[in-house]
């Protein structure tokens, strides 16, 4: 992967009162690649992406996507670079007073100004990509977890990102469901999106990860491909996690 | 400005009203006391017989909610100070006000009551029969202390609404806080004595409504 | 029985002054329309604001919140009516009903929008702030309609008690219906009048009370 940085995590700092849960991250994500993110509970990975959209407001250091800094700038830049910047919840957040279809229209018609048509071609494109166009017209109570995980994904597919940072996507789901979403996500890299991704499914880091990086203590400890971590791990912290989670 | 504060914290004037204005808060406390201890037994009783299986009980203590509910309590406390000496009754003002706010108010408990005891899962009653206990036993040891627990901001707001309402008790010259600062007031040409009574009313509610806040935000956390 | 009905059911007397009472409708309906859109549209704008968490604006609104939920709004009335003319405000009867009550509503409301806002989960407001809504287009499209939802119920409720007190425009001569019927009733010797207002209160408001509990019963299903 020689391509250009597509986001850059850059000195990052983050202190809660006394405590500092991110200790000078450094993180280049370059186009097209999937990052795979492990730690242990506690270890700051939430933090770190929430950070890359301020939805957590960083105490230093610089978040780059595409070559801009969306620590400097106005709260209107930083709206419109958000757009930027998909973002998939544990919790789905889809909003439970409108249908699917209108959940990824929403911020198509009211950020992006798109007319109601396009919103809606753009929406249906998107939910057929995650196989969800059938139930366009449904409530998000009248869905599984998987199939509301799999629309809020086009919730932000639709808005045209150049990263997309994924927290815990399947940790919510029944068993059964995770495959559903992950498939998703795997067909989303086989098209070049440049992903972050927070699991416990080493399964599809294995298959998918261009690199997987670990977390703990609010530093990155080791990365490198999924082989050289799964299978050869060098920092004692990194083995015992890995010993641990795979039990 | 300084017309302002003559007008409406003119502290002498204040100071010579105080000794009325404190009977009248007497007055009031004696009010607000008669009109909650009933309207919370008046309204337990109702809500009993809301959740009654006896069909025609039902309707009649839902009509009795309903009504109560529908009419502005000022009309009812004129109505009966007003309206019941045609037909030969005579009441006290104090008695009037008591009656009144009390058809009033155990409506509004009643339908607390209803709320809390609905909150309360149908297992409870039955594992409590189950061991033993009679109908009224399970209802004062099991039930209404949940029932109780699960409602308590509504019963507390609805206790502020209580000691508010006293103050119509002025409109039938009955010598209450706000009836006595009226007074002052005609006989000052000068509100402050209204300010103060405001004040007074302020010192006693203020802390019941920042607890019912309180309450409804733990409720909903 | 028949004296009981000659005292509170005169046919003449009703007769008489059945359109006094209907002015009296007339009037009360009025104001209590102006009081249930002032109120609402302002407890909903202050909810609103308080959801920006600006610290200095919020302790006023708490505040504001606080005091008209506690005072009575009699005491209010009469400062109003009776004190503000001495320093060169002149308010009429009904603009001192409509102010109050509507302030008083706006209070209580302002209160049941923000318990609303409170309850709506912080992942919706991260949802549309990550899709690049911002906070007013968070707020409006996302938080605000189902922070509605849930103040319906006991909105009706407090609309339907601060409504009822359109009846203390009787204290400060604003001629709804109360007292459009105590004045017939001093006239005419009768306690009919008082009777017809008892009736007109129930006709305006017993519908909404039944709305107000068949509301409730919907969402007191919804939560089972
Ligand atoms: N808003 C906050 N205020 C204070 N501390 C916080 C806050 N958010 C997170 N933390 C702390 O920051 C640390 C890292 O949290 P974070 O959620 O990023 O961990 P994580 O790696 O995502 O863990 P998990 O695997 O459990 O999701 C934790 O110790 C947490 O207690
Ligand atoms: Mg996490």
């Amino acid at each position: 992967m020689a391509n250009r940085p597509m986001l850059e995590i850059v000195s990052l700092e983050k202190r809660f009162g006394p405590n500092t849960i991110l200790k000078k991250i450094d993180l280049k994500v370059a186009e097209g690649e999937l990052v795979f993110v492990i730690g242990p509970s506690g270890s700051g990975k939430s933090t770190m992406l929430r950070c890359c959209n301020r939805l957590e407001e960083p105490t230093s250091g610089d978040i780059i996507v595409d070559g801009r800094n969306i620590m400097a700038g106005t709260r209107r830049d930083l709206d419109r670079m958000r757009l930027q910047i998909g973002m998939v919840f544990q919790g789905f957040h889809l909003y439970p007073h409108m249908t699917v279809l209108k959940n990824v229209t929403l911020a198509q018609r009211k950020a992006l100004k798109r007319t109601k048509a396009e919103a809606d071609a753009r929406a249906i494109d998107m939910l057929e990509q995650v196989g969800m166009a059938h139930k366009a017209d449904a409530y998000p109570g009248e869905l599984s977890g998987g199939q509301q995980q799999r629309v809020a994904i086009a919730r932000s597919l639709a808005l045209d990102p150049k990263v997309m940072l994924f927290d815990e996507p399947t940790s919510a789901l029944d068993p059964e469901l995770v495959g559903s979403v992950l498939k998703v996500m795997k067909d989303l890299k086989s098209k070049g999106m440049t992903m972050v991704v927070v699991s416990h499914e080493m399964g599809f880091a294995r298959e998918t990860a261009d690199r997987v990086v670990f977390m703990d203590g609010g530093v990155v400890v080791e990365q490198g491909t999924p082989d050289e971590i799964f299978g050869a791990p060098k920092a004692e912290r990194t083995r015992a996690f890995l010993s641990r989670v795979s039990g | 400005m300084d017309i302002f504060i003559d007008q409406f914290f003119n502290i002498e004037i204040m100071r010579k009203s105080l000794p009325l204005l404190l009977t009248g808060l007497w007055m009031t406390l004696q009010l607000c006391s008669a009109v909650i201890l009933l309207g919370l037994i008046g309204g337990l009783f109702v809500a009993l017989g809301n959740m009654s299986e006896r069909r025609w009980l039902r309707f009649i203590s839902i009509a009795y909610t309903d009504l109560f509910r529908a009419l502005p309590p000022l009309v009812l406390l004129i109505f009966i100070y007003a309206g019941l000496p045609f037909a030969g009754i005579n009441i006290s003002p104090f008695a009037a006000v008591v009656i009144a706010f009390l058809l009033n108010n155990s409506s509004y408990y009643a339908e607390v009551y209803r709320a809390g005891l609905i909150s309360v899962a149908k297992g409870q009653w039955e594992a409590a029969q189950s061991t033993g206990l009679s109908p009224t036993q399970t209802l004062i040891h099991v039930v209404l202390p949940q029932a109780m627990r699960n409602v308590l901001p509504d019963l507390l707001s609805n206790t502020v609404e209580v000691v508010k309402l006293t103050s119509l008790a002025s409109v039938i010259s009955l010598s209450e806080l706000l009836y006595n600062a009226g007074m002052a007031r005609s006989v000052t040409y000068n509100a402050s004595p209204l300010v103060l009574a405001a004040l007074f009313y302020l010192v006693l509610l203020w802390p019941l409504v920042r607890l019912v806040s309180h309450f409804q935000r733990r409720l909903a956390a | 029985m028949d004296r009981f009905l000659q005292t509170f059911f005169n046919p003449v007397v009703m007769a008489q002054y059945t359109p006094d009472i209907i002015a009296g409708v007339w009037v009360t309906l009025q104001i209590a329309a102006a009081v249930i859109v002032a109120g609402i549209l302002g407890g909903l704008a202050l909810a609103c604001l308080r959801s920006y968490r600006i610290r200095a604006l919020n302790f006023f609104i708490i505040c504001y919140a606080d005091i008209f939920r506690a005072l009575p709004p009699l005491v209010v009335i009469l400062i109003l009516y009776f004190g503000f003319p001495s320093i060169g405000i002149q308010l009429s009867g009904p603009m001192v009903l409509f102010i109050v009550l509507a302030a008083t509503l706006a209070a209580f409301a302002e209160e049941i929008f923000w318990a609303g806002f409170s309850s709506v989960e912080k992942g919706q407001w991260e949802a549309g702030i990550a899709t690049g809504l911002g906070f007013t287009r968070t707020l409006a499209y996302v938080a605000l309609p189902q922070a509605v939802r849930l103040a319906i119920p006991p909105l009706v409720n407090r609309v339907l008690a601060i409504t009822k007190m359109t009846a203390l425009g009787s204290a400060i001569g604003v001629s709804e219906i109360l007292s459009s019927a105590t004045t017939a009733q001093s006239f005419s010797g009768s306690a009919t009048p008082l009777t017809m207002s008892v009736v007109a209160y129930l006709v305006i408001f017993l519908p909404m009370v039944v709305v107000a509990r068949w509301l409730e019963s919907r969402t007191a299903w919804k939560k089972r």
